[in-house]
């Protein structure tokens, strides 16, 4: 940390020399210690309490066979052999985040630009359009997805009624494993309103000069969008991009409550409930953690997927740091 | 970043506006002003109108993309429990009654309650203890000051399933507080990650000079903190509450880890689902219940529009 050392030499931040010479600026510093200690109090214990002890607890549970209830018990490797080789689950669910972050979180970010593009290029009733495609984006998850799993369902949904008067014969949706997950990708890119809100601000800031400039140049729409727009933009779209891996790992609800909803399942406890309905494919990690941990009591072995988990999402955290190093900056 | 109202009129959407309504009889305004750039004046305003349409036109796709699945969910909450079986689509009668049905669900206001607890106290308790520690993090210089911060983001980045197995032993337990929310509540009392991101990103903005104003006037930190700086930062104050707000009345996976075993923990998140079981086959009552939980956040929504839309500017933008 000695890049961000305080250079000043004066004051309260005095160089080390001057304040082993000087007991009162001595004090001073111990004062200020004392202080930024006290501001930071409540998050020094909740990290520690909350983060730093489950992490190492998490770490340890992963080589226990513990069922909540008997003495944990040292079993070496055996519950990270099971998730990796045993675990009917864990596979297929890496395999659906796969899929999730190479259509999904590509879809939301090119239509949230689009919409984006589009957003600011409106001239009439702006303001209407914006409150318009942002609204979605505020609907509790829960109940976006019973909404969708409602007008999807096959057999009175009105997105099936409506394409049967077409002529068209709509898919099963949630209840098709094929069909399933691009059915949640229709769901997340319904709530594209924090993309468009990101990328709306980012297309706002992009200097007009270079738009003239370019035009000057004769560059047509593309040319423009390609050489002045994503440039400048870029760095959004990079945020974007990992923000939207990392929420990927973390993707819990809305294919957990589809599965539940659409296979007839009553919520609340004490029913079977066959995770991933149809066929795994809405399977995703966090719920295989939930599975073993809360329905198996496989303490153990929902560590190790937790730990799995962690460390695909602390990757991908610190990509975003070393890229956004606006994310990081302080003033001095 | 601009909101609201900005773009409803500048001079040159007023006209392409006009010319675009009549886009056929644009040819045969005339002109401003004669000249050599007659024609190619022309075309070019033809252009602009064919470009209001076309950007128009997508827009009202688009609009309908994102407000029909509520127009939908709205006619069916109000159908006879008939013809909410059938695949019509417009209610024959509309029957209002649903939505006094589903208020009246036993549980239904319990978990109306709990969620305003969770959601209420933790609000308050999260940005109350995210404030002074935001406030460090972006005025004071101390060592492992970007530490911190790297751990304030990874906090934040962390899926909650990670810790929740050690988590859950701990409330279960050592404190036995398993089938209350309190395990989801009393955490906020220490800090929330995206919280003091949030308001740190915004307390960087205000310029040094007010803090120091206020320390050589004799303020103490905290009285700067409270007098000064509070003031100044209640929009990202409101932002960040909001957020926080919304998370918990939107959270389903820690009620379903803590409070699941017991309905009368449940909050509206968690017990919508089970609502769906309850009332099988009744597309209109579920969807009724669907529209009283997400009515309350759009709403809240309409009351602080701009303190929104800042606030998640403010998470990727602004750094």
């Amino acid at each position: 940390m000695t890049a961000t050392h305080p250079g000043p030499k004066t004051g309260p931040h005095a160089g080390p020399r001057d304040a082993r010479r000087d007991p009162a600026l001595r004090a001073k510093r111990r004062r200020n210690a004392l202080r930024t200690l006290g501001f930071l109090s409540p998050w020094l214990i909740g990290f520690s309490v909350f983060f730093a002890y489950p992490l190492i607890a998490t770490v340890y549970f992963s080589f226990m066979k513990y069922d909540g209830f008997t003495a944990p018990e040292y079993v070496g490797l055996k519950n990270w052999s099971y998730v990796f080789q045993d675990n009917p689950f864990f596979w297929p669910a890496l395999a659906n985040m796969l899929w999730l972050i190479a259509v999904m979180v590509t879809l939301r970010v090119v239509f949230g630009l689009g919409i984006g593009l589009l957003i600011t290029r409106i001239k009439t009733g702006a303001g209407v359009f914006r409150t318009l495609f942002y609204l979605p984006y505020l609907a509790p998850p829960v109940a976006a997805t019973m909404a969708f799993v409602f007008l999807l369902n096959p057999g009175t949904g009105p997105v099936n009624t409506i394409l049967d008067t077409l002529g068209i014969s709509g898919p099963q949706w949630f209840n098709d494993a094929s069909w399933s997950k691009p059915s949640l990708t229709i769901l997340a890119l319904w709530g594209i309103g924090d993309l468009m809100v990101i990328f709306m601000a980012s297309l706002l800031d992009v200097p007009k000069e270079q738009y003239e400039a370019a035009e000057l140049d004769g560059a047509n729409s593309w040319h423009r969008f390609r050489y002045v727009t994503l440039p400048n933009i870029s760095p959004i779209v990079l945020f974007a991009v990992i923000t939207g891996v990392i929420a990927t790992m973390q993707y819990y609800t809305e294919p957990l409550v589809a599965a539940k909803v659409a296979s007839g399942v009553i919520g609340g406890s004490g029913q079977h409930f066959e995770p991933g309905y149809p066929d795994k494919s809405t399977l995703t990690v966090p719920q295989v953690v939930y599975n073993l941990g809360f329905q198996r009591f496989d303490t153990g072995a929902a560590c190790v997927v937790a730990l799995v988990l962690f460390v695909l999402a602390m990757v991908f955290t610190t990509f975003l740091m070393r890229r956004r190093s606006g994310f990081m900056s302080a003033e001095d | 970043m601009t909101t609201d109202t900005s773009s409803y009129s500048t001079g040159s959407a007023g006209s392409a506006g006009s010319a675009a309504s009549t886009a056929s009889s644009a040819n045969k305004a005339p002109p401003p002003a004669g000249g050599a750039g007659r024609t190619a004046e022309r075309a070019a305003r033809r252009r602009a109108a064919l470009h209001w349409v076309a950007v128009h036109s997508l827009a009202i796709a688009a609009a309908l993309f994102f407000v029909l699945p509520f127009v939908f969910v709205l006619l069916t909450a109000v159908m006879s429990d008939d013809q909410a079986l059938t695949r019509e689509l417009w209610p024959h009668t509309w029957q209002w009654g649903n939505f006094v049905e589903v208020w009246q669900t036993p549980g239904f206001l319990t978990w109306w309650r709990n969620t305003l607890l969770y959601a209420g106290l933790g609000t308050v308790l999260a940005v109350g203890s995210s404030l002074p520690v935001a406030y460090a993090l972006a005025k004071f210089r101390f060592r492992g000051r970007n530490v911190m911060m790297m751990v304030v983001i990874a906090a934040m980045m962390l899926p909650p399933q990670v810790v929740i197995v050690p988590m859950y032993l701990f409330w279960a337990k050592q404190l036995d507080l398993a089938g209350t929310l309190w395990p989801l509540i009393i955490p906020f009392a220490f800090g929330n990650a995206f919280s003091i991101f949030l308001l740190r990103q915004f307390l960087l903005t205000i310029p040094r000079e007010y803090t120091e104003a206020a320390r050589i006037d004799g303020c103490g930190e905290f009285t700067t903190l409270l007098r000064v700086v509070l003031p100044m930062a209640k929009p990202a104050v409101a932002a960040t509450a909001l957020f926080h707000f919304f998370y918990c009345w939107n959270d389903y996976f820690g009620p379903q880890i803590y409070a699941s075993e017991n309905p009368g923990a449940w909050t509206l998140s968690y017990g919508l689902e089970s609502f769906k079981g309850a009332h099988q086959t009744d597309w209109n009552l579920t969807m009724a219940a669907t529209v009283l939980v997400m009515a309350p956040v759009i709403i809240l929504f309409f009351f602080a529009q701009k303190a929104f839309v800042e606030g998640v500017t403010l998470t990727g933008v602004k750094g």
